[in-house]
């Protein structure tokens, strides 16, 4: 049985976050709550006669995407016509780049854990910006078209076909729109429909260079989507190969409700899209000095980051990449770091990206807008790393904490949750569960060592998880050891 | 540079003309004629000139990103053969659909 090796390039759309559409002053709206065709003029729904203009901060916003990419700047790029007739393109054509795209040549770190090398670079050919189509709405016997979507700005990004496998496709695609929110030109919201994937799917024998045919899946909106529809098209591939039939070269739609990929193509004719430069637009000049303030703009990116709070912070890759994947969430644990005067940035880690993180997605909601704030993070860790409440009175807390915010000090008062730290205290519960206990002490003395952990348990209980455990073992193996004596001499005498 | 009737009816397709036999026949001429007119161009030596996308002496303008009030929506409907709903309701289409 022969092996193949996948080869996988992706193209991603994703809308730009400009308050206006791309090529006119029509309000770019949440297209899946809006009124339907509440935001739509004379351009974006192509009346004859009316004129495009390009909105200057949907070039801003490619060109720091182009940047954050590590592509070359076309210093002049030209819009096109790419013609064909569907009804959620109301001009017969959408205005999109295709010879001299914005940008070329880029590349992006991606994380592959199932890489030797954790990281893996994938090539970028090409970002170019165009206007997204309207949105249809299919009946049993017609379709609706709502044009509020259309002309909004969206990115394309096209990958060289760089990727091994649907997984690194996935984790490709999750890096990209890591990258789009830390730049702050994308929402990320892919239920809105905000980032859509292509993907460029071919085998060829493990270790061949040459190409084989490849097949293309259309409208992926959603990383699972994505992955599953790449792993069944790599399957179907296969066997198609391994049975010596030829892969046809297609356009294939996923079927969601049966996990399958579709043929696409119209039984007439592949398309031709007559792309020709847009005659309404004359070429896009983007000046050096332009470029060159976008570029100091940028933020530190998600790999810089990621590096750095390994370095810096001690984290492993693991919780270096969950800690940076989001710009709010890294952005809340360096203020943890700032207010906690010491505690080990490690350990705030933990309790953000472990119990923190536990409560927010449980409750479905940002840490930019949790109660919890960084200083009040920072202040129960150290307040469980210095032993001043226990750490599963830590969790209370943080409970607490989620749900009304405040201080964790204030909690700790309020639930009366300080550690019992007093020795003679300890000594007292411990003293009293051994007297209530006689049969589980005399088990004990009989030769049952095990059972001191049950005492442990029952004097936890009897504070109610409030006592350091290190002192009730302490005070617990000098009680025990004092009744073994006791015994040791009664028997003796 | 002659049309061939295939040629024709494939870009009558694309525009979504229907054309009788005539007038493909009657096309096939025209168009020709207008191709072999362009081509006189490729008698100008531009081997020394970069591809050119326009003649307009400019580059694009660009607009600050600013919101302007969108016509009401029933005169975006106006026009619209059969409207449904404030949507735009066309014969059902599921060429691209999955």
């Amino acid at each position: 049985m022969t092996d193949f090796d996948p080869v996988i390039g992706l193209e991603v759309h994703a809308e730009l976050l400009t308050r206006s559409k791309m090529f006119c002053g029509c309000a770019v709206v949440d297209s899946t709550a809006a009124e339907p065709n509440s935001s739509v003029c004379e351009i974006c729904s192509g009346m004859p006669g009316s004129l495009p203009v390009i909105n200057q901060r949907a070039v801003e916003y490619a060109l720091r995407v182009a940047l954050a990419l590590n592509c070359s700047i076309a210093e002049t790029s030209v819009f096109a016509r790419k013609n064909y007739f569907y009804p959620d393109l109301p001009k017969g054509f959408q205005i999109t780049q295709y010879e001299f795209p914005l940008a070329t040549d880029g590349w992006i770190e991606i994380d592959d854990p199932s890489a030797p090398v954790s990281s893996k670079r994938v090539r970028i050919r090409r970002v170019h910006l165009e206007e997204d189509t309207g949105k249809l709405v299919h009946r049993e016997r017609h379709s609706l078209v709502d044009y509020n979507r259309s002309g909004v700005p969206l990115l394309e990004i096209v990958s060289e076909p760089d990727l091994g496998s649907a997984d690194q496709a996935r984790l490709y695609s999750l890096s990209l729109r890591s990258l789009l929110r830390y730049l702050e030109v994308n929402s990320g919201d892919l239920e809105k429909g905000v980032m859509r994937f292509e993907a460029n799917v071919s085998l060829r024998p493990a270790g061949s260079v040459e190409l084989g045919t490849r097949t293309e899946i259309k409208n992926l909106n959603s990383f699972r989507a994505l992955s599953r529809s790449i792993e069944y098209e790599i399957d179907r591939q296969a066997t198609l190969l391994r049975s010596g039939k030829p892969v046809a070269q297609d356009t294939l739609g996923w079927n969601e409700e049966q996990q399958i990929t579709v043929s696409q193509r119209s039984k007439e004719e592949a398309h031709d899209y007559r792309y020709f430069p847009e005659p309404d637009l004359p070429p896009l000049h983007i000046d050096e000095t332009w470029v060159e303030q976008i570029r100091a703009d940028l933020p530190e990116l998600p790999a810089v980051k990621r590096a750095r709070f390994m370095s810096e912070y001690g984290l492993n890759a693991y919780a270096a990449g969950v800690l940076t994947a989001e710009r709010s969430t890294a952005a809340f644990y360096e203020a943890a770091i700032e207010s906690s005067q010491g505690t080990s940035p490690v350990k705030i880690a933990n309790w953000l990206s472990g119990d923190l993180f536990g409560l927010l997605n449980e409750a479905g909601v940002e840490i930019d807008q949790s109660k919890v704030t960084s200083e009040a993070l920072a202040g129960l860790v150290a307040l469980v790393e210095t032993g001043q409440i226990s750490a599963a009175s830590g969790k209370a807390v943080l409970d607490v904490l989620f749900a009304e915010g405040g201080s964790p000090e204030s909690v700790v008062e309020k639930e009366g949750l300080a550690q019992v730290q007093d020795q003679a205290a300890i000594r007292l519960i411990v003293e009293q569960v051994l007297s209530n206990n006689p049969d589980q002490v005399s088990e004990y003395l009989a030769g049952k060592p095990a059972l001191s952990e049950w005492f442990v348990g029952q004097i936890m209980r009897e504070t109610r998880g409030k006592a350091d455990p290190a002192r009730v073992r302490t005070e617990l193996d000098a009680a025990l050891l004092a009744l073994n004596d006791q015994e040791q001499s009664q028997s003796g005498r | 540079m002659a049309l061939t009737h295939e040629e024709v009816r494939a870009i009558a397709h694309l525009a979504r003309l229907q054309l009788t036999d005539e007038e493909v026949e009657r096309f096939a001429g025209q168009l020709s004629d207008v191709l072999d007119y362009a081509a006189r161009l490729n008698e100008v030596d531009t081997s020394e000139i970069s591809p050119t996308a326009s003649v307009l002496p400019m580059n694009a303008p660009l607009r600050p990103d600013e919101v302007r009030p969108c016509p009401p929506r029933d005169q975006l409907l106006a026009n619209a053969p059969d409207p449904a709903g404030g949507m735009f309701r066309v014969p059902r289409v599921l060429e691209l659909e999955p």
